[in-house]
């Protein structure tokens, strides 16, 4: 590790704004992302998908389809093994096994409008979906569960018969749409309130919403004749998509090699496995390379989105704005099977504030709708929607600044977090500093209009990376890591290596490397990939400046440890001046050969801990009163980003969190109609925010250094979504002096809240 | 059946077979090897597939390969000349007008389309002629600045 400390280091190329690696190949067309490979001799794969929300399947009779002229494969559930209830690591969110296996292709019942249910190979795509709809499937339909409301009450139908609640008492007895209850707290929250003189309680419901990535899933598999596969997918993860293929299919991990395309936005949405492990398996059966391509509808009706929810806080404060206590009940969605981020939602619901007598209590829910997977700080921007709007509403009661109430009770270092750990330096006072000497936050409002303010957090993840930094003839380097760039992180990987190498940034070929290229590496997901691969890429380049040292050692014959390193060269240290030249990085290159062979470093770690973002953002809205129409007027995005690699990947990372926040406070929403088929499942109806629906959305960067990084980052990606909606919702009820107690703030609902109020 | 089609794509005179109902798209990146043109919803709703027909930007999911008898297409493969790309194409590099770069072509198609018909495009002009592209990733901001630069740039204009 370097001795510089990340406070007073002085940088060459972090923190500057080099053009993107591959940002050539993404603005001529020429980036291959999912849909864009294909191979000769391959065959399209379609999927039956199943047309009720909740049924029992009797049957599958496949043989019309086989019959059709075409078609070379078709499976269904039987045709996969038994896969045990396992914990699935290396994901991001709860995810078992079992239940992985029978989200990917059904066995025994369908559990939402869309759940596979078979899928059929074929020489062409429109082969592909006439011989789907020859597939004669026997359903029992049942009544299917479509609320947190209808799955909780007496005599629900149950989805799972055979699943107990687990967590903590008291737990329904016997089958129950409960899948987890859980408890956490500490100190007396009955003496808090009591000791408070200003008790705020609200409740808000949240609906279903998707990440809308605009690339839909995109597979192709080829298997070869020993059965090995290769994969080309677009995904978050191609470990993960390697290990839970693998899982799913009952193979081992060295029959499939997955090889990562560029991929068209995730969210989190790309962090498991849908058509994946059907493409391999129809590619074993048909001994053709298979390719799926999703649909936009089978992207909304049968992948992750988040959560619905239902989330009730309450929180007390004395007269001069000390909180003294709060309580926390949360509801979450999980989908057709158990695993939704209630967790995350309870252990980030309070995380921003001092607080010493808390109750959360939890709630993980199945109902008939899509399981749910990861979406951009999973579970945290719903519970952080309740919390502060509750403070906002306490703030008013005791005529105090917004942002001074949250000043008054922010955690700093040393603060134990409600969720248990000790904050070591964190950035949250700095952002509500910034945001308030913000001249948005003192520019003047007109009629009908509000503004809101509204912080979030977000742990971000460590997790494990892994990284190889190969020096070539002639001095310049290629560094390969095995997370998919998913917004510009190959820029930020060449950054640190060039760094430490101190070599031109241009001088380094950042490669995302396949599964059998570079080391395990979890996922592109946790905000993890600038502060963990980052740190592996320094770990390698650090070893390979080692390397390059030991080389000037023999080369002058010195030891290594008379050897230092200085921008981009090997010095003698404590030698007469001019007793030995410094060689470059270049000089030391060209005479690898003789001096003992190519230069290469690697490195693969497991990051403990990550350190915590915190973001604050200000929301200027105008309503229409007569239309119930919220147009957001002005936008100022305010972020703990601990050290920015490249600032204008961290500003992107800003804008679009509150961009999706914003769509998710005001139009986002699953639709869904009496029977659980989703009403609005493409990008006309599922009316996500376009260019003329947003202002500039201005940002600041603030630089708390995390002492986990050599250079101290921190994840940017996930923190921005959480503060937006209680942003828009703060600043809405501003505007038109109404509670709000439901997303999204839609014209219709709007307008019946202003009724309701005047 | 298949109906044999003779176009100009990017300039270049091509022809192709395909079945009528096949849409625009498809035969550019199934039939033509055109990948750049992506597929986000293949119902008009998010512009990924913007192509320019006979000078007019059209969602190529929305036209019929066989409509293109006769025509020009112009695809984002055809927005760089040779070695030189457009202005277009290095502001958003330099803004960093992309993030996953899958509506980036489909931006890049539709913003050169509004400065060939508006050099001087306000910024709400922008945001309303860009509203049938969307991004997930920058909240546009970051895409405004760029084709709002680019204009300026083609104007004379230094900032």
């Amino acid at each position: 590790m370097s001795a510089k400390g990340p406070s007073d280091r002085k940088y060459k190329y972090v923190g500057t704004r080099p053009i993107r690696h591959d940002g050539l190949d993404k603005v001529t067309g020429r980036a291959q992302f999912g849909a864009d490979y294909s191979l000769p001799g391959m065959l399209w794969g379609k999927v039956l998908r199943s047309p009720h929300a909740h049924a029992r399947i009797r049957k599958i009779d496949v043989s019309a389809a086989l019959a059709l002229d075409g078609v070379k494969a078709v499976i269904t559930g039987r045709d996969f093994p038994d896969v045990a209830a396992e914990a699935a690591e290396g994901g991001e969110g709860a995810n078992d096994f079992r239940d992985l296996a029978e989200n990917v292709m059904a066995r025994g019942k369908a559990l939402y409008h869309g759940h596979a249910l078979a899928a059929v190979a074929a020489t062409t795509a429109r082969i592909a979906e006439e011989a789907c709809k020859k597939i004669v499937v026997d359903y029992e339909v049942l009544a299917p569960v479509l609320s947190l409301d209808a799955a909780l009450a007496p005599n629900a139908p149950i989805l799972h018969e055979d699943a107990r609640a687990t967590g903590h008492e008291p737990l329904p007895k016997g089958p129950s749409n409960v899948a987890s209850r859980r408890e956490m707290g500490r100190g007396d929250v009955a003496k808090g309130f009591a000791d408070a003189d200003v008790v705020v309680e609200r409740e808000f419901r949240t609906p279903m919403v998707h990440q809308g990535y605009i690339e839909p899933h995109a597979v192709l598999a080829r298997t070869g004749e020993d059965g090995r596969s290769v994969v080309w997918c677009c995904t978050q993860g191609a470990f993960m998509v390697r290990a839970y293929s693998a899982k799913v299919l009952g193979l081992s991990t060295d029959m499939i090699k997955v090889i990562p395309t560029e991929i068209g936005g995730g969210f989190g949405g790309k962090t498991t496995v849908y058509g994946e492990p059907l493409a391999i398996l129809l590619s074993r059966k048909s001994g053709r390379p298979v390719k799926m391509v999703m649909t936009r509808e089978e992207v909304f009706r049968a992948t992750g989105p988040t959560s619905g929810t239902h989330i009730r806080v309450k929180m007390g404060a004395t007269r001069d704005g000390k909180l003294t206590a709060a309580d926390a009940t949360l509801y979450y969605e999980a989908g057709a099977f158990k695993g939704s981020p209630v967790g995350a939602g309870m252990m980030t619901v309070f995380a921003p504030y001092k607080l010493d007598n808390v109750r959360i209590e939890g709630f993980d829910v199945v109902v008939n709708k899509p399981k749910v997977a990861a979406y951009r700080a999973p579970g945290a921007p719903m519970a952080a929607l309740v919390v502060e709007t509750v403070m906002d509403e306490l703030a008013e009661k005791l005529g105090m600044d917004p942002i001074d109430l949250r000043l008054e009770n922010a955690v700093h270092e040393g603060v134990q977090a409600t969720y248990g750990p000790k904050y070591r330096a964190i950035g949250f006072v700095e952002t509500l500093r910034a945001a308030k000497s913000h001249p948005h936050y003192r520019a003047p409002l007109g009629p009908n209009q509000g503004r809101g303010v509204a912080s979030g957090f977000w742990f971000n993840a460590g997790m494990s990376s892994s990284a190889n930094i190969s020096i070539n003839e002639d001095g310049s380097a290629v560094v390969i890591t095995g997370n998919p760039d998913i917004g510009g992180s190959r820029a930020s990987m060449a950054l640190m290596a060039a760094e430490e190498l101190g070599i031109p940034v241009e001088n380094v070929r950042p490669v995302v490397g396949d599964t059998e290229a570079v080391g395990y590496s979890d996922l592109t997901g946790g905000s993890r990939v600038t502060f963990a691969t980052g740190m592996a890429v320094i770990e390698a380049a650090r070893d390979v400046v080692n390397q390059l040292r030991a080389r000037a050692a023999q080369i002058w014959g010195i030891e290594l440890d008379a050897v230092g390193w200085e921008d981009g060269h090997a010095v003698p240290l404590n030698e007469v001046p001019g007793a030995h030249e410094p060689l470059s990085l270049k000089q030391l290159a060209a005479r690898a050969g003789s001096t003992g062979g190519p230069i290469s470093g690697r490195a693969s770690l497991t990051a403990r801990g990550a350190g915590p973002g915190f973001a604050t953002h200000i929301c200027d809205v105008e309503v229409d009163r007569e239309t119930g129409a919220v147009t957001v007027l002005r936008y100022t995005a305010v972020q703990d980003a601990g050290k920015a690699i490249h600032p204008a990947y961290v500003e992107g990372q800003m804008q679009g969190g509150a961009a999706q926040g914003i769509g998710w406070a005001l139009n986002e929403e699953y639709v869904f109609d009496k029977n659980g088929a989703m009403e609005n499942a493409g990008f006309l109806d599922y009316r996500m925010p376009v260019a003329s629906d947003l202002p500039m959305i201005d940002t600041v960067i603030v630089e708390v250094a995390n002492p986990m990084h050599p250079y101290g980052v921190r994840g940017v990606g996930e923190t921005p979504i959480v503060p937006p909606l209680a942003a828009v919702a703060n600043a809405v009820q501003r505007a038109a002096r109404v509670k709000l107690a439901e997303l999204p703030i839609s014209p219709p609902r709007l307008l019946e809240a202003i009724d309701r109020a005047s | 059946m298949k109906i044999h089609v003779h176009t100009h794509v990017n300039g270049e005179p091509t022809e192709f077979l395909c079945a009528a109902d096949r849409s625009l798209l498809e035969v550019l990146r199934d039939e033509l090897q055109l990948t750049g043109t992506k597929e986000g919803c293949a119902t008009g709703d998010c512009g990924a597939c913007s192509v320019m027909l006979d000078g007019r930007l059209v969602c190529s999911c929305l036209v019929l390969a066989p409509e293109v008898q006769g025509r020009r297409v112009e695809t984002i493969e055809g927005v760089a000349k040779g070695t030189e790309i457009h202005l277009l194409q290095r502001k958003f590099l330099e803004h960093a007008a992309l993030q996953c770069g899958i509506c980036t072509p489909g931006f890049i198609v539709a913003a050169k389309a509004l400065l060939e018909r508006n050099p001087d495009p306000s910024e709400e002009e922008t945001r309303y002629w860009l509203a049938g592209n969307l991004c997930r990733c920058t909240g546009y901001d970051k895409i405004i600045r760029a084709v709002l630069d680019t204009a300026a740039e083609l104007r004379g204009e230094t900032r």
